[in-house]
């Protein structure tokens, strides 16, 4: 079924819905990763987007059960080159066409996928339509055009779990049974992925709070550290959240990543900027200021923290991309806070900086002791 | 960390003559490891003995020794040259083992030299299979089971520990034969016996077997702060049980998730830490259960390989340049990416497109073996293909082949399909038509589970042949083709000379249906990426897309496009690409924009950096037209990628694109048999009396007229290339009725052979005025074997200066009348002093290299600047270069690969690669060759000699030669007898057929150092053919040619008399 894709700089592209038909708008943005589609998928981050892999064969492995980061599929739209229907793989249980037909994702094979991100990396993100059911490239221009946009807005509403559940081998709404991991960690809920969950679990008894839950009431849990999760959007849409870590910071260590990460910028008196067109894949080279050494991370930002808004006195760069010298991480000089803009939990991705889990139980540990 | 300046000078081993398993990759990593070195100031010093090869171009280090890579001979190159390092792990298995060598001899202690990128320690561990093994156990990785067994009940015992099923390889035995896959009791006891008797140590090995799981690797780079990245993922098309090398493999991995191969990465950077690789690259193999997930690792090499040449290739990551420079000291991250420029190189390339690497066999140059691929390395080069998708890069690659295919184009209808059963039986052996037999399968209506079950190739890559073949059936039912099918026929990859065959149409109207519909391909960039960041570097592949992101600049008119000599096969080589490397180097000296058009992702030509534009693309017409089309080149240079550019310059020159240099017309005068007669004629020379025939009745005649023996081959070649000398009616008429193919439109050529001529190689260069000789080299093997078999010496050493003289005074004249602009090769033979003109060439030969490193005159250069324009005049070069030394080159044979095969040399050419041995007299400069070529000539012992009768009389000389060198003579009871009359003393030995112990015996138990051979026609006599086979399997210096013999003495004289030394090629042609 032929569908178009319209940009809101008035520039289409052609293809082929692999779903059937339907009509969706978002922030176009390409992802670099050659694997991982279905973590991708399923990526609450990527609400309010419309996903193009730059590999140009998707679909080869299939779909299985274990390899998702929600509840269910988050992508507004999905654009391929190559759709592949026959997947090979001992895990995969259906194929990727039946999986988003299922989420009723709209998704367009048959696209010059590369003139797409080239454009993308030249003009910078741009919102964008897709659609099979009306082909009037003006009129779909016009709808490009009158998309909402990201910035200000609150996305993460949208994706946080709206009551409080724990985690083990996935979510679980009775409190954590016996054993007793080391430490309580409360996760706040801002469209978090399932793998920081899991990396959590190892050492915590993890509670997942939904995105509104006050300072007090996290704070009356007791827990050893927070955790302030990846999540879609503007972090500036969020600023009840700002608010709440604002309240957090210095009473528990806090490990932030992504959206917790420019949150916890923000919260520290900082500002966070838009980035022409992101950071998305899992190839992206970061300097460890701290050790000397490169990580190959996973990202997935379109925002980032403006580290030289930031008081120095206070607060450290900790990494740096090695692509485009922008922050990628920071901590407090004197306050057990610190935070990543990549993923360290990767899927998809590089397990180069699993370690930050480590360091976030260190730092628990050392204040349970001197707490 | 920056720069180690505590270093000087750096030696860098070469990885020798291009060998089945070694090929010009490590010319390509060896080239770029010069030139990263020499850019950051280090004075570099080279070993490699393959004349051939870019990186021994005298400007690449600073000396360059042109010598045999030994133990001994690299410790005398330290000794002189004194080092502060050594880089062993750029020049393949060759490099490495030398290396280890040197290392235990303590030469590097010795002399303070300091082993870079990886220490004798690492290798070690990296590749003793003990070592390995516990390794991989330390961190948690498994290895498949194995063990060595000396007897059945040691057998029995392992395969306890193993269980079945399990495969069991004997021990040293050629090409892996002998083993097998044992799934009981009984089948062990069975292999075991015969593997036992069959290894030359009666030894077997037995190992778990993991034939049929999925096969990937991953190649790893690491620096001093070990930082860890992974350049590249490749799966293999085939599965297990298939050596790498000969695996059609693909690039990225297609069938892992993430997870699976996230897994995989954890694993390769684990391994690379525990083995220890400091700083470099290294290739690692694992094999994944298709059931269930469960890896285990294969092997790993802790240097630069094929695959890493591959994988550069693949992202434009440069490996074996940055594996250079980390192992100086620098950090990842403190080298640039060169494509993206703003970007580092501590990062993990990602790409846009799928690209499918497939193998060349020459299964045809030797009949005698049987089409197996397995676990030993057969094939002798490979193709790339870069697509949007994967069928449309398995497509451009099998075009890339050259072996008659267009596409996965079976060549069989749906009426002409194979049976089942050969079907099912050439699915379920790998054998080199593999691919085409599945397209065959699918069309034959085998579901894809069938053929999973025959071949476990997984199967994702079985639906994408399937998706192939579907469409092709649907275009072969179909006309007029409707333009969307067209389309995706082109984004499925199909050529239109496929198109033009399913559709029952001239390829011509194809492309006049395309171009009126405006489908064309675009071409996009490979920048490591995925368009993320801006690339700089213009690599390019076409596709069929929307956008297209070459930038021609339409008023430069100064462009020239160079085509490339595709895979490496036999006769045509790294030569080859040598030449247009040199060509587009040339270019870019004049000021000219050079493009590169080639499909051979071993070679220095397909680097980035060589040329202004590079085009990774099959040679073919439609695909080069694509490109002239584009790029509106002033001009194609054809001459010197070797048969593949020169079986375009009439479609070429016919669509009126304009080809540099010789015309066409005079590539057909010399290449056309008739009008190459009347052109031999008008310059009153001679060619050996010669005719044709269609059929025997006319062959025995003209034979007959012209007088045994005959020189025939057909016109038209089905499968082999079938040239054959023939002694007799009995023999034409075998020949005539079961090897070739001969009727009215494909007649048979015969030519009077002229046994024990003198053959004789010329090149020159002519600008249409000035005809200067390049080198006259004299073969020392006679007439009737191929040239590029031969070892041949320059200066010549036998030849009188009169013949000399006359043999120039005819190349100037053929120059002449054939208006060569650029380069060209005359074959000569001379007998009883009169010259007989064999072949001309007007393009660059194989010897190009050879006499530009003897002589030190770039030819192929100045070949490219006289297309252009310039004289020779212009460029200083208006008269011969005389040499004082001597310098000799040597073939080298896969014959070690080919269990089967006879090593007798003829008119068919079997040489892989050649070596150079360069030295001030004959002896010295032969003796060199041989060393280089792997024939350890003996200083004293035993020498067995056995020929035949035609060649007794000159045997003389040599047998007296060895005698008086105190080798003690053991012969065959003729040749013996022969000796014996002579007055030379002679013992017989048996033949095999003559009871025990015979010659075979004692070559076994080591009784004899080196054996001279002779025999008539092929495999005339099983005796004379089980003596050659012994010296393969033993490893034995061996003539099969007087001649050959002869000069072989002479080395060993030389190398008795003279300490070898050592010298810089530098120092030899300053």
């Amino acid at each position: 079924m032929k569908a178009l894709i319209a940009l809101e700089d008035g520039t289409i592209f052609e293809g082929e819905s692999f779903t059937g038909s339907g009509e969706i708008s978002g922030e176009i943005v390409f992802n670099t990763s050659m694997t991982g589609y279905q973590e991708i998928l399923t990526d609450p981050s990527y609400k309010g987007q419309i996903v193009t892999m730059t590999y140009p064969l998707i679909g080869n492995y299939g779909i299985n059960q274990e390899d998702i980061e929600s509840r269910h599929v988050q992508v507004e739209g999905f654009i391929v080159h190559e759709y592949q229907p026959f997947y090979s793989n001992w895990r995969a249980n259906m194929s990727l066409a039946q999986y988003l037909k299922e989420n009723k994702v709209l998704s367009v094979e048959g696209v010059d996928t590369r003139a797409l991100t080239r454009h993308l990396r030249l003009k910078g993100a741009m919102k964008g339509v897709i659609s099979t059911l009306d082909l009037d490239p003006v009129r779909l221009v016009k709808k490009a055009i009158n998309t909402p946009s990201l910035v200000g807005r609150d996305l993460v509403r949208e994706v946080t779990w709206p009551k409080p559940y724990y985690w083990k081998d996935g979510p679980v709404e009775e409190p954590h049974p016996v054993p007793m991991k080391p430490y309580r960690v409360v996760a706040l809920d801002l469209g978090v992925k399932f793998n920081i969950l899991r990396l959590l679990e190892k050492e915590c008894t993890v509670l997942v709070l939904p995105a509104h839950t006050s300072a007090t009431k996290i704070l009356s849990l007791n827990p050893d550290g927070i955790f302030l999760s990846n999540g879609p959007g503007d972090p500036a849409g969020v600023g009840y959240v700002v608010e709440t870590v604002r309240r957090l910071i210095g009473k528990k260590p806090i490990f932030g990543i992504c959206l917790g990460h420019q949150i916890l910028g923000l919260a520290l008196g900082g500002k966070t900027f838009k980035l022409k067109f992101g950071h998305r894949g899992a190839n992206q080279p970061v300097k460890n200021l701290l050790s000397g050494r490169v990580e190959i991370t996973a990202q997935n930002h379109g925002f980032c923290v403006d580290f030289d808004s930031l008081d120095q006195e206070a607060v450290e760069l900790t990494h740096l991309n090695l692509n485009d010298n922008t922050c990628e991480g920071i901590r407090h000089r004197h306050l057990p806070v610190f935070g990543v803009q990549y993923h360290p939990e990767n899927s998809p991705g590089p397990h180069d900086a699993s370690y930050l889990f480590d360091q976030f139980f260190e730092l628990m540990k050392k204040h349970k002791i001197r707490g | 960390m920056p720069r180690r300046n505590d270093l000087q000078k750096i030696l860098i081993i070469g990885s020798g003559p291009i060998i089945i398993g070694q090929a010009c990759e490590f010319d390509y990593s060896g080239t770029q490891a010069c030139k990263a070195l020499c850019e950051e100031g280090f004075e570099v010093v080279l070993v490699n003995s393959n004349p051939a090869t870019i990186m021994t171009d005298p400007e690449m280090a600073d000396r360059t020794y042109l010598e045999p890579i030994t133990p001994e001979v690299v410790a005398k190159v330290i000794e002189k040259e004194r080092p502060d390092a050594l880089l062993p792990t750029l020049g393949g298995q060759t490099a490495l083992n030398t290396a280890v060598k040197v290392a235990e001899k303590g030469v590097l202690e010795d002399f303070g030299v300091e082993m870079i990128g990886a220490s004798p320690q690492v290798i070690y561990k990296a590749e003793d299979r003990e070592l390995f093994r516990a390794a991989m156990q330390n961190i948690g990785l498994r290895v498949p089971k194995s063990g060595i067994a000396r007897d059945l009940a040691q057998a029995r015992q392992i395969a306890q520990e193993i269980g079945f099923p399990l495969i069991i390889r004997p021990s040293f035995t050629l090409g892996g034969t002998g083993g097998g896959v044992a799934y009981s009791r009984m089948d062990l006891d069975l292999l075991v016996a015969q593997g036992l008797d069959r290894s030359l140590i009666r030894e077997v090995m037995l190992e778990e077997s993991v034939i049929g799981w999925k096969e990937y690797e991953l190649e790893v780079m690491r620096d001093k702060k070990d930082n860890v990245v992974i350049i590249c993922s490749i799966e293999n098309f085939d599965p297990m049980g298939i050596h790498t090398g000969d695996s059609i493999t693909v690039a990225p991995a297609q069938t892992l998730t993430d997870k699976e191969y996230q897994l995989m990465r954890d694993a390769a950077m684990a391994i690379i830490r525990e083995i220890g690789v400091e700083t470099g690259g290294s290739n690692i193999q694992f094999a994944v259960n298709p059931e269930n997930g469960e890896m285990v690792v294969i092997e790993m090499n802790p240097r630069v390989s094929r695959s890493s040449a591959l994988a550069s290739k693949v992202t434009g990551f440069p490996i074996a340049k940055i594996a250079a420079k980390l192992a100086v000291g620098y950090y990842l991250d403190e080298l640039p990416n060169d494509i993206t420029k703003e970007t580092r190189a501590s990062f993990e390339p990602t790409i846009d497109y799928c690209v499918v690497k497939i193998p060349r066999w020459t299964f045809e140059k030797f009949p005698d073996t049987e089409d197996l691929i397995t676990t030993s390395m057969k094939s002798v080069g490979e193709v790339m293909a870069i697509g949007r998708t994967f069928k449309e890069a398995l497509q451009k690659g099998l075009r890339s082949l050259e072996i008659g295919c267009f596409g996965l184009d079976t060549g069989w209808l749906n009426d002409v399909l194979p049976s089942r059963e050969e079907i099912e039986k050439n699915l379920l052996t790998p054998n080199s038509k593999r691919i085409f037999y599945l397209g065959a399968a699918f069309k034959a209506g085998f579901k894809c589970q069938e053929i999973y079950a025959l071949t476990k190739i997984d199967p994702w890559f079985l639906q994408q042949v399937k998706q192939v073949i579907d469409l092709e059936q649907e275009i072969a039912g179909q006309k007029p083709l409707p333009l969307e099918r067209l389309k995706k026929a082109k984004k499925y990859g199909f050529s239109d000379r496929q198109l033009s065959t399913l559709t029952k149409k001239a390829e011509e109207e194809i492309r006049d249906e395309r171009k009126s519909a405006g489908l064309h391909p675009v071409y996009k960039l490979v920048d490591t990426c995925a368009a993320e960041f801006e690339a700089y570097t213009p690599y390019y592949y076409s596709t069929y897309e929307v956008e297209d992101e070459v930038r021609v600049d339409p008023t430069n008119k100064k462009k020239v496009v160079i085509l490339g000599s595709g895979p490496n096969r036999i006769g045509q080589g790294i030569e080859f690409d040598y030449c247009c490397v040199h060509a587009s180097l040339a270019l870019r000296e004049e000021g000219y924009t050079s493009i590169m058009v080639n499909s051979n992702p071993e070679t220095v030509s397909t680097d980035y950096d060589i040329s202004d534009r590079l085009y990774f693309e099959p040679l073919t017409l439609e695909d080069v037209l694509h490109i002239v089309e584009k790029e509106k080149p002033l001009g194609v240079i054809v001459q010197f990628g070797g048969q593949t550019p020169l079986n375009l310059t009439v479609p070429l020159h016919k669509v009126g694109v304009p080809i540099l240099g010789t015309s066409p017309d005079s590539v057909d005068r010399a290449e056309d048999r008739k009008r190459f007669q009347v052109l031999l004629k008008k310059l009153g020379l001679s060619q050996p009396p010669n005719g044709t025939a269609v059929n025997l009745k006319e062959a025995i005649q003209v034979a007959q007229q012209i007088g045994y023996p005959v020189m025939v081959r057909p016109s038209y070649v089905l499968g082999g290339r079938a040239m054959r000398i023939i002694y007799d009616a009995a023999d034409l008429k075998t020949y005539i009725t079961s090897a070739v193919l001969v009727s009215g439109e494909h007649p048979v050529l015969i030519d009077k052979f002229l046994e024990d001529a003198i053959e004789v190689d010329v090149d020159a260069i002519s600008d249409g005025k000035t005809i200067v000789i390049g080198g006259i080299m004299e073969h020392i093997e006679e007439a009737g074997i191929h040239s590029g078999d031969s070892a041949c010496v320059l200066p010549p050493h036998t030849l009188k200066p009169e013949v000399c003289a006359q043999i120039k005074e005819s190349t100037r004249a053929l120059a002449k009348e054939l208006g060569v602009i650029g380069l060209m090769n005359i074959q000569y033979a001379v007998k009883n002093e009169r010259i007989y003109v064999l072949e001309v060439n007007p393009r660059a030969s194989r010897t190009i290299p050879f006499i530009s490193k003897a002589t030190g005159i770039p030819l192929a250069k100045l070949a490219t600047k006289v297309m252009l324009g310039k004289s020779l005049k212009e460029m200083g070069l208006t008269s011969e270069k005389e040499i004082t030394h001597m310098a000799i080159k040597e073939s080298v044979f896969p014959f070690d690969r080919f269990p089967g095969v006879d090593i007798l040399l003829g008119p068919e050419m079997k040489s892989t690669g050649e070596v150079m041995g360069i030295d001030a007299s004959f002896g010295l400069a032969f003796a060199k060759s041989q060393l280089a070529a792997g024939q350890m000539l003996p200083a004293a012992g035993n020498v067995l000699l056995s020929v035949r009768d035609h060649d007794k009389p000159a045997l003389c000389t040599v047998a007296e030669k060895f005698h008086q060198m105190g080798f003690d003579i053991l012969a065959t009871r003729g040749t013996a007898a022969f000796l014996n009359q002579k007055g030379i003393p002679a013992k017989i030995i048996l033949k095999v057929s003559e009871g025990r112990p015979h010659v075979v015996d004692c070559i076994k138990n080591g009784d004899i150092q080196m054996v001279v051979n002779t025999s008539l026609g092929k495999r005339r006599t099983q005796d004379s053919y089980l003596i050659r086979r012994a010296c393969v399997e033993y490893h034995l210096p061996y003539a099969t040619t007087i001649a050959s013999a002869y000069a072989m003495a002479q080395g060993i004289a030389a190398i008795r008399h003279n300490q070898l030394t050592v010298k810089t090629i530098q120092e030899y042609t300053s």
